[in-house]
């Protein structure tokens, strides 16, 4: 046990709890992460390298740790998160792992959601940069959103540094609570700014239960995505401190000089007893002579040829050893490091603890996110943010500004807290040192070595992108956090270029991993897209629909009574239009409330044939295409005045046709005195269908003459319902009588039991979408989307008659002329009846020349087209289908092959329209 | 996800706008005088230049107005919004 | 106490192979110029050797080798195309992938999972099956699955009726699947290499020399490393296309638009095959190492900018959790985006151009990576002969005057 007294600020030791991991309980306070518990237990290694299988331990104690991954079982099942970042909780479960996480069975429950906020200033890092720039903003009456990754605030202070002439963490203490007195203050812990986007715009994830455990409040979301539009944003995101690549830098022991001294600080954790310091800078030093007063035997390696005079002063008053312009070669040891090699002879050190320091890299990846660039720094030996992006500024070390009184300078301005200055020395920039190349990792999370990046530069890769892609570098969980500026600089070295001839890899987002679960927040089941129900959903919900998704749209497809499969159904709702009435639900349909003076020019423009000559009181059905002469909607028109039509649309095409609309009115000819306005919703529509639809109509409203000289097909007419406005139509879908009762959404449920209890004498039978399909398709009516797939034109559906020969123009036109619009084998709408009267073609079916023998020829089988929409026909008392066949109408009468499974099923073309073809039945 | 400065509107999120592709490309006075080719460039052909780009967006979730656009497709950043009608003559339909 | 005695299975990738390409520098004149240095310009220059012994070839590429789209896409191999023209192009694209590994003798990592293309409405099951009886008359293996079916070839994804958009079925192409899209390309270039052809990186091309008797042909590639004189040009720059196109002259219907992908951490095996449901934009696969590999939809606007908007990803997101739950707990590690070339029918332009000498070949869209040595094949062919090949004949220019379109975008919609 390495818990040290005096130590470790971020504890709560009048607690504990106990964790598990790899099988053995350890037990630790309230404040650790599951790295300290390990730590404080001498725990080495806890898991293994994804390539090689050597032990891996925890190098660094935060995001940026390379190899110290954990799985989480208990309470929470989780992959791949580094120990350094998890919280401890009671019962928490985990165990090392082997390179790749396991995605638990058991389901995700946790709510996860969304905030969205604006504000002034954004300032990323609660650090004393970013603690200071909030502070200086707030001060300045800005609002302030403030956030910062780790459970509590201060950055890399240790607690050992004066700011304002106090202890560090009372300067924290302070500033935090001033910003919490600010009512335009937000100020977030746990909170990661995973990516950044442009104008201002920041992702930021909130952890808000994990580390609560069992004592989370029931229904608080267990993270949150806050998307953050700033005015201004501040990046003090600090910088990473980056190890040396020597041989077997891969053992567990080794660590980041900052990563040991944080542990101490935070958690009271002395992670070696017995401790080597090589470092190329002066930061490392700190962490020595904390080690050391922590009641470590600490000696340190400075790679540069003098030891910086104050820091040799000190050291020696603490009884730490220093030996300057030596450098580490190698380790040994087994599970953990026993001690380090030495110097060109490589002389053996013992040790249990190596710590690394080879200078630091800032955090540049919220810079790079947005199209920042990076540049260079040689005395630093890292890409820094180069110019500055409009709205961010970066401050403190993430923009490479080291030292602490130099940090709280730039980022706060005239009132600026002041630090001691501390002196400071230049670094030393080394990338690795002599050894064996194979056993120097590079990148430890992918076992990739400096072996394998001179293969790569050996194979012909000069580009370190495609070093990067041949040897996986900077690939792994952390992104190349710390092994990145390596990789660029070992490239360099053996390749023979300067370093600044090398593009620096570009960030992308996340910053660091984010669950998947977090992004999709909400979105899930029924709030994944909205669905859009008719005003009486209930009726039909009570009646015992079955429903179909049409669009967003959820509508009845069959109403089955006891006992009835979707079959016995549609051909019972089907023989109840077809010989007495039925009743559906069209609500959803598409309309959309064309006014203005000049609507006709508008209207004639957009479909194939002429609106302008349709009377008032009348109705028209209409076809649209696009530029290309293809369809792509249709409906009918009423025309409700000189100045006023009302346009249906298809159900799931509505929203795309208004938008059509608009775009012509405002881009083509803004000139035209038009109002579009969608009224899909504000009318809800009931088709009364039938030979008995005329008794029912005229049970339903008693003054109306619904007599065929009175109220005519293709004509509309309003009347009242107690008070309420009621418009009907003579449309009909299915070629029998039939009227479409609209009424606003409002009175809808009322209409509806008027209409039903109207034609509760002559049977009325509610019927969905499957059997109006049926219906429609024994009349040869095309369903656009359906029948058509954007590469059928009008006259291919045999609707040639819907295009107007008088306009001059009208949007598709000219796209007739060309010759592939003439060619006989275009595809045409037809009818295909199976010659055995029983096989329902399954839609979708290719259609191919019969062969006499009844057998599938060999592929490639030339296709002469598809079947549409087929279904069995209560009416005809037999199965039959829509097809677009190559020539159909040419063909009519000739038999073809429809492969259904392993048979030929012979199939007979015919005209499209099988039921009344007369037209007979739709006056009654 | 960038702000677009939606001429009516203001400032607004990206998600709250519809992309129209190329401005400036009126529906011909009179197509059929227009042999295959020059209706296939008026049907199909716009242009995909690498830089700035004048187009029209939509304000579909806001104002739903259409507005012209100036966007460099390097940087995906916009450099110029003026509402349609402003300096555009309007073209008639033909009959 | 415990560790884990051996490295993840997996997790790491065999090795590249010793020695990749050259690094000449450029001659004055060659047989063959082909711009552009991805996979298709590679594939193309590996089959101008093999298969038609022309090798006084360069290949120019503006950037590093494979480094477009090539280096950022989710390498998806499936032949299951509705169109015939379609069908014929990436099968024979998936015959070669089948044999590739062999012909390049390098480790591509072929990997045949099958895809699964889900239907979630009545018209998505519609189309399917259409496109499995069209599959099955082309000679391509294609099967139409119920969802117990579909639960059975890849177990984790949710077939239960509780979700938005419930999985009515899919189709399934058992040959489908993925590769090691670095290790494909370096293949190929590596082949191309050998063959003595000049792999020639951070060459961009500023301009073309138009010469001929007629003007009908480019005599001269200007380049920012110099002139090169050329027999033939091939062109084969994807989303960049439109800039050379535009500086011979030559209106193609093109828009080039970001298209976004993403992975998650290594995970153990979890998703055995691979599933795309254009309903709710997702598709994903578990790759080699064993990320989640996932594409996004198209960003709507054209852009160069090589990233795109991040609701894109939050909703690629809902939707793979949506589909599968287990996916919850996946954590996004890594998102990018690439430039995709669309045509308005989303099948390419790969033909003739006004000029006697040129070639060009783009409009990929999503579809590029999986027709790779089809379309290499193909093209080599045409440059050879002068004259298209008969699989990308009927994916000339001209079919946008004629109105011969090839619509994968109205018919079939399955994008990727």
């Amino acid at each position: 046990m390495t818990r040290i007294d005096g130590y470790g600020h971020a504890l709560d030791r009048t607690r504990t709890s106990t964790v598990t991991v790899n099988g053995r309980r350890y037990t630790g306070h309230p404040g650790d992460t599951l790295a300290s518990v390990l730590l404080a237990h001498d725990v080495g290694a806890i898991g293994t390298g994804v390539k090689y299988g050597r032990p891996r331990g925890i190098t660094a104690a935060w995001t940026e740790d390379p190899t110290g991954l954990v799985q989480i079982e208990e309470p929470f099942p989780e992959p791949m998160l580094l120990a350094s970042t998890v919280e401890i909780t009671e019962g928490l479960v985990a165990r090392g792992v082997n390179g790749q996480g396991r995605l638990a069975q058991v389901p995700d429950h946790a709510r996860y959601d969304r905030r969205h906020t604006h504000c002034d200033v954004f300032v990323v890092g609660a650090g004393p940069a970013g603690l200071t720039a909030a502070r200086r903003a707030a001060r300045d009456g800005s609002s302030v959103v403030l956030v910062d990754d780790r459970p509590t605030p201060g950055g890399t202070l240790t607690g050992t540094e004066r700011i304002d002439g106090k202890p560090a963490l009372a300067f924290v203490d302070d500033v935090v609570a001033e910003l919490a007195a600010h009512p335009d203050v937000t100020h977030l812990q746990r909170t990661t700014a995973f990516g950044h986007y442009d104008d201002g715009f920041v992702l930021a994830l909130e952890r808000r239960t994990d580390h609560l455990g069992s004592e989370a409040p029931a229904g608080r979301s267990r993270q949150r995505v806050h998307r953050i539009r700033a005015a201004r944003i501040v990046l003090a995101t600090g910088a990473i401190e980056r190890p040396v690549v020597f041989e077997d830098n891969d053992r567990p022991g080794v660590m980041l000089a900052s990563a040991a001294r944080d542990l101490l600080h935070r958690h009271g954790v002395l992670a070696g007893r017995d401790v080597v310091v090589a470092t190329t800078t002066d930061s490392a030093y700190a962490a020595a002579l904390d080690l050391a007063a922590a009641g470590a035997r600490v000696q340190v390696l400075d790679a540069r040829a003098e030891v910086p005079p104050s820091w040799a002063d000190r050291c020696a008053a603490a009884g730490v050893a220093v030996t300057a312009g030596t450098t580490v070669r190698g380790t040994v040891g087994e599970h953990r490091v026993h001690g380090v090699l030495v110097g060109d002879d490589r002389a053996e050190m013992p040790c249990d603890l190596l710590l690394v320091s080879g200078g630091w890299t800032p955090t540049s990846h919220l810079v790079s996110h947005v199209g920042g660039t990076l540049a260079y720094d040689e005395a630093l030996g890292a890409f820094v943010p180069g110019e500055q992006l409009a709205g961010v500024d970066v401050v403190g070390a993430a923009k490479g500004t080291f030292g602490l009184a130099a940090a709280l300078r730039e980022a706060g301005g005239d009132d600026a807290p002041t630090a001691p200055e501390e002196p400071s020395t230049p670094s030393l920039v080394v990338w690795r040192t002599d050894g064996d190349p194979s056993r120097q990792f590079v990148d430890i999370a992918r076992d990739a070595t400096v072996a394998d990046v001179a293969r790569a530069v050996g194979a012909g890769m000069t580009h370190p992108e495609h070093v990067k892609r041949y040897t996986t570098i900077g690939t792994a969980h952390d992104q190349g956090k710390t092994s990145g500026m390596l990789a660029a600089g070992i490239i360099a070295e053996l390749t023979g270029r300067p370093i600044t001839a090398l593009s620096p890899t570009t960030f992308r987002p996340p910053f660091t991993p984010v669950g998947f679960a977090a992004l999709a927040g909400c979105q899930r089941g029924e709030l994944f897209d909205p669905v859009r129900t008719t005003a009486i959903h209930d009726r039909h919900v009570r009646a015992g629909a079955e429903f179909e998704d049409v669009g967003q749209w959820r509508r009845p497809r069959y109403y089955p009574q006891p006992g009835e499969d979707m079959t016995a159904a549609v051909l019972r709702e089907c023989v109840a239009v077809r010989t007495r009435v039925g009743i559906m639900d069209g609500s959803a349909l598409g309309k959309i409330d064309v006014q203005g003076p000049d609507a006709a020019v508008l209207l004639d423009h957009l479909y194939t044939n002429l609106m302008s000559s349709l009377k008032v009181g009348r109705v028209r059905y209409g076809v649209m295409c696009g530029h290309d002469g293809m369809v792509v909607d249709d409906g009918t028109v009423l025309r409700l005045a000189e100045d006023r039509f009302l346009v249906t649309t298809t159900t799931g095409n509505a929203a795309h046709v208004l938008d059509s609309m608009e775009e012509w009115l405002q881009t083509e000819w803004p000139h035209l005195r038009i109002r579009l306005t969608s009224v899909t919703e504000h009318w809800s529509v009931f088709a009364v269908v039938g030979p008995r639809s005329r008794a029912v109509i005229a049970r339903a409203f008693p003054g109306l003459n619904v007599s065929n000289a009175g109220f005519g097909f293709m004509t509309w007419q309003d009347t009242g319902l107690d008070g309420v406005d009621v418009r009907l139509a003579r449309i009909s879908f299915s070629g029998e009588l039939a009227y479409e009762v609209n009424v606003a959404s409002w009175y809808a449920s009322a209409l509806w039991d008027h209409l039903v209890a109207a034609g509760e004498p002559e049977g009325i039978t509610r019927y969905g979408t499957e059997t109006m399909h049926v219906l429609r398709a024994e009349k040869g009516f095309p369903i656009i989307g359906q029948d058509t797939d954007g590469t059928v034109s009008p006259h291919d559906l045999g609707i040639g008659w819907a295009v107007s020969t008088k306009k001059a123009d009208f949007v598709g036109k000219r796209s007739f002329a060309r010759a592939v619009n003439h060619d006989p084998m275009r595809k045409q709408l037809v009818s295909l009846l199976p010659t055995d009267a029983t096989t329902k073609l399954p839609e979708g079916s290719q259609i191919v020349a019969w062969c006499d023998d009844g057998a599938l020829p060999p592929p490639p089988v030339p296709m002469l087209g598809h079947v549409t929409s087929s279904y069995l026909s209560a009416e005809l008392g037999r199965p039959f289908a829509l097809a677009l066949v190559t020539g159909g109408r040419e063909r009519i009468g000739e038999v073809v092959g429809v492969p259904v499974g392993t048979a030929l099923v012979p199939a007979r073309i015919g005209g499209s329209v099988l039921v009344d073809p007369e037209g007979a039945r739709r006056d009654g | 996800m960038q702000l677009i400065l939606c001429p009516h509107c203001g400032p607004r999120e990206e998600t709250e706008f519809c992309y129209g592709g190329e401005a400036g490309v009126p529906y011909p006075d009179d197509p059929s005088v227009l042999d295959d080719e020059q209706w296939a460039r008026f049907v199909f052909v716009r242009a995909n230049p690498k830089g700035a780009f004048t187009e029209r967006w939509s304000h579909a979730a806001g104002c739903r107005r259409w507005f012209t656009a100036v966007r460099d497709t390097r940087t995906h950043r916009f450099l110029d919004v003026e509402s349609i009608g402003a300096s555009q003559p309007p073209t008639t339909p033909r009959r | 106490m415990t560790t884990t005695a051996t490295a993840a299975p997996g997790a790491h990738l065999p090795e590249h192979l010793d020695f990749l390409w050259r690094s000449p520098e450029p001659e004055k004149a060659y047989d063959v110029v082909i711009v552009g240095g991805g996979g298709h310009g590679l594939a193309t220059a590996h089959y101008l050797a093999r298969n038609h012994g022309i090798t006084n070839v360069a290949v120019l590429e503006k950037g590093w080798l494979a480094g477009g789209n090539m280096a950022r896409n989710t390498t998806l191999i499936r032949s299951n195309y509705l169109w015939d023209e379609s069908a014929g192009i990436y099968e024979h694209a998936l015959k070669l992938w089948e044999g590739l590994e062999e012909d390049l003798g390098y480790p591509i990592l072929f990997s045949q999972r099958g895809v699964l293309n889900l239907a979630h409405t009545e018209q998505d099951v519609r189309d399917s099956v259409r496109r499995v009886e069209a599959n099955k008359l082309n000679g391509i293996d294609a099967e139409w699955l119920g969802p117990d079916e579909v639960a059975k070839v890849c177990p984790i994804v949710n077939v239960s009726s509780d979700i938005r958009y419930p999985v009515q079925g899919a189709t399934y192409q058992p040959r489908a699947g993925i590769a090691k899209h670095d290790y494909v390309a370096w293949g190929f270039a590596r082949r191309a290499d050998e063959a003595g052809i000049d792999l020639i990186q951070h060459c961009e091309v500023t301009g073309f020399h138009v010469g001929g008797r007629d003007g009908d042909s480019v005599t001269t590639v200007r380049t920012t490393r110099g002139d090169i004189a050329c027999g033939t040009l091939a062109l084969c720059a994807a989303g960049h296309s439109s800039t050379l196109l535009d500086q011979l002259g030559i209106a193609a219907p093109l828009q080039s638009h970001p298209l976004q992908a993403l992975v998650s951490e290594l995970l153990e095996p979890v998703h055995p095959t691979i599933v795309m449901s254009n309903a709710v934009h997702v598709y994903v696969s578990q790759a080699h190492k064993g990320e989640l590999v996932m594409g996004a939809g198209v960003d709507s606007y054209v852009g160069y900018g090589q990233r795109g908007a991040f609701h894109v990803i939050e909703r690629q997101m809902a939707a793979a959790v949506e589909l599968f739950p287990v996916f919850a707990r996946a954590h996004l590690l890594r998102s990018w985006a690439g430039v995709v070339d669309v045509t308005p029918d989303a099948s390419p332009i790969v033909g003739r151009t006004p000029y006697d000498n040129v070639f060009l070949n783009c409009g990929w869209g999503t579809g590029g990576f999986k027709a790779t040595p089809g379309l290499g094949w193909a093209f080599a062919d045409t440059v050879a002969h002068g004259r298209p090949h008969p699989l990308i004949a009927p994916f000339g220019l001209d079919r946008f005057v004629t109105g011969a379109l090839v619509d994968e975008h109205g018919a079939a919609a399955v994008a990727h």
